[in-house]
């Protein structure tokens, strides 16, 4: 049962079409990369999936059922920009959280709920970092922060918003490791990605995206010249062509 | 959302205007359900207003806020109108009147205030997520939308049970102050709410007796003044982010850097005087150094009593540097003169720049971060201007 399937999903924001006719099979355990331009609903596809945007036609699947059923094996990380960073609470808190879609209403955490959040905020390398003030966090802790609740939740599926905007080398670097450990988990990930010039090296699949589905796979049959000019059309500036060459020759 | 809960606040006045209209008394219970009913209806004209026109939020409110408001005003002189009807103390409504609360009143009050207290003990986990994350609350599978409405409709019987004491025009200072000077005091949300209900029953009350002894003065704005007053108290007095304690560490640094400095300076006077030399001028001192003679005397007299330096001769013209002295001053100066050889072979710097920039490193870099220094450089003996950098310890190396 795949754990991530949309089918003919259309977004539309004030009757334009954001993504139009999307559909997708995601496999068990792929590390999926979305690859697009600016504005071709990447991050729409990811928030369309949670239901947090509506969606004018289509569905999801989440292993084989509605989201509803199978929430708790779901993780959704979102852009780190997205939160008011001055909100009142420190780094355990804000990890915390992950656990409080499986503690359900009214349950307070326990003994094996503090013990996940100080192993994931282990996990990221921030595990120093617990009573320090979330307004105090650089770029890549915030982002650490946050893939630290995703941690937390112990879901089988990760639904990630461009988690390496903005962050430092070491925090790429952590991150990169993060995704291949959930994946030799067997669990299923899927990025939200920006960089061209990485996405060879980081993900095993590829869906590229411009309003529409331009191919989804295995990345070396999918992550080719022809369907990244379909994709970027005119925008496939100098530089992304620069990286892709070289992504190219390095491998060959 | 304070802005909200403002407009919110001065949304209910025609409900309390209609309901009692309704059976022409004062019945708190009435009023209350008038004046929630007119809230409730004053917020989803905002969203609805926001989503359906091509006003923004703070338009859609500051149009709700004035409509319902003068709507409310309207209502009120009509009432006043029907005979009979002024006795009844409608006008207690705008600013607030402690006196004139019934023992009805005080058991709407304390039935609204366990209520939301209930309310917030049992949702508390999924209210803080939702106000720092709502998206991730809703993938959590938290009914996010719900929580939401049921904060409104807290808010409202929040507002509407404190009319009769803040009044209309200032119960939003109430929503607002408490919870801005708790946020001054503490970063921990559940410690943030506790504070702001106790700033809250302190201000409430502070207002209220001094209402009381003045015998027929409006509650509201003293209610309103006495939180004002604990924001601006907590505004100065804060332990992080207060004003004096700001201040205090800005005084601090500014301090360290002219020992610094001063520092810095006599041993520039020992290069010019040339090695060898044990005691200083103080006037050829004065020369070189930017502060002015009442402060370089005290700050002189400050080192002499941390020892370090000394006083050969009663009449404190020359001095000298202890053991101490002289590792502090090769510190301070080791620290410039590597800072600037880092400016000018990692960051590339031009020679002439490299100065001033040493002038503000210098007071920041900690043991640890001279050592990274000193290591990425390769133990360097000279400076781009050609001056030796002192060892800190020279009789070790």
């Amino acid at each position: 049962m795949s754990p991530l399937e949309f089918h003919d999903l259309t977004v539309s924001y004030r009757q334009k079409p954001v993504l139009y006719g999307i559909d997708a099979c995601f496999p068990t355990g792929a590390l999926v990369g979305i690859v697009g331009p600016n504005g071709a609903g990447k991050s729409t596809l990811l928030k369309a999936g949670m239901g947090l945007v509506p969606m004018s036609s289509g569905w999801v699947r989440f292993f084989g059922e509605p989201l509803a059923k199978v929430v708790r094996r779901v993780g959704y990380v979102p852009q780190r920009n997205a939160v008011d960073w001055d909100f009142p609470v420190n780094v355990r808190d804000v990890v915390m959280m992950g656990r409080y879609g499986r503690l359900g209403l009214f349950r307070r955490p326990g003994k094996l709920d503090r013990r996940i959040v100080e192993d994931s905020m282990e996990r990221m390398g921030i595990g120093n970092l617990g009573s320090r003030q979330i307004s105090e966090l650089s770029g890549g802790q915030q982002q650490r922060v946050f893939l630290a609740r995703g941690l937390a939740q112990q879901a089988d599926l990760y639904l990630l918003d461009e988690p390496f905007a903005g962050v430092d080398a070491a925090t790429e670097e952590a991150i990169v490791v993060l995704l291949r450990e959930l994946k030799q988990q067997g669990r299923t990930v899927v990025v939200v990605h920006h960089d061209l010039g990485t996405v060879e090296r980081y993900y095993d699949h590829v869906l590229l995206l411009n309003m529409r589905l331009i191919g989804f796979g295995p990345t070396q049959e999918v992550f080719n010249v022809e369907n990244l000019r379909q994709a970027y059309g005119g925008q496939l500036n100098v530089l992304s062509r620069l990286a892709l060459q070289r992504a190219r020759t390095t491998e060959g | 959302m304070s802005l909200l809960g403002d407009a919110l606040s001065h949304a209910v006045l025609p409900g309390v205007a209609l309901g009692f209209l309704w059976n022409m008394n004062k019945d708190p219970w009435t009023l209350f359900a008038g004046a929630v009913l007119a809230g409730l209806f004053g917020t989803w004209v905002v969203g609805l207003l926001t989503r359906r026109t091509v006003l923004k939020e703070d338009g859609a409110l500051a149009l709700v806020l004035s409509g319902f408001y003068g709507l409310g005003v309207v209502l009120l002189g009509v009432i006043y109108l029907i005979p009979g009807a002024r006795a009844a103390g409608l006008q207690n409504y705008m600013f607030g009147q402690a006196a004139a609360l019934s023992h009805q009143d005080v058991w709407l009050m304390a039935v609204v205030a366990s209520l939301i207290l209930v309310v917030l003990a049992l949702f508390y986990k999924e209210l803080l997520l939702n106000g720092f994350d709502s998206n991730y609350a809703r993938s959590l599978g938290i009914p996010a939308a719900i929580l939401e409405k049921l904060i409104w409709l807290l808010l409202a019987f929040a507002v509407v049970s404190a009319l009769q004491s803040v009044g209309v025009v200032l119960v939003s200072a109430m929503l607002i102050a408490p919870a801005a000077a708790a946020y001054l005091l503490t970063k921990r949300f559940h410690i943030m709410l506790l504070l702001a209900a106790l700033i809250g029953m302190f201000t409430a009350w502070s207002g209220s007796l001094i209402s009381y002894v003045g015998s027929s003065l409006p509650t509201g704005p003293f209610m309103v003044m006495c939180a004002g007053l604990v924001f601006v108290v907590a505004l100065f007095a804060a332990p992080q982010d207060g004003i004096i304690s700001r201040w205090r560490m800005a005084r601090n640094r500014q301090l360290d850097s002219r020992r610094e400095n001063l520092l810095r300076a006599i041993y520039l006077l020992w290069e010019h005087y040339g090695e060898g030399t044990e005691n200083f001028s103080v006037d050829d001192l004065e020369r070189r150094s930017s502060l002015k003679v009442p402060q370089l005397r005290r700050q002189l007299r400050a080192f002499a009593r941390s020892r370090l330096i000394d006083w050969p001769s009663e009449d404190q013209q020359t001095f000298s540097l202890t053991a101490a002295g002289w590792r502090e001053a090769r510190l301070i100066v080791r620290k410039h003169r590597l800072w600037e050889t880092y400016l000018q072979q990692a960051a590339r710097f031009p020679d002439d720049h490299v100065h001033a920039d040493a002038e503000i490193m210098e007071h920041f870099l900690d043991e640890t971060e001279l050592q990274r220094l000193e290591r990425r450089l390769g133990y360097p003996k000279v400076d781009p201007h050609g001056r030796s950098i002192p060892e800190v310890h020279p009789n070790l190396s």
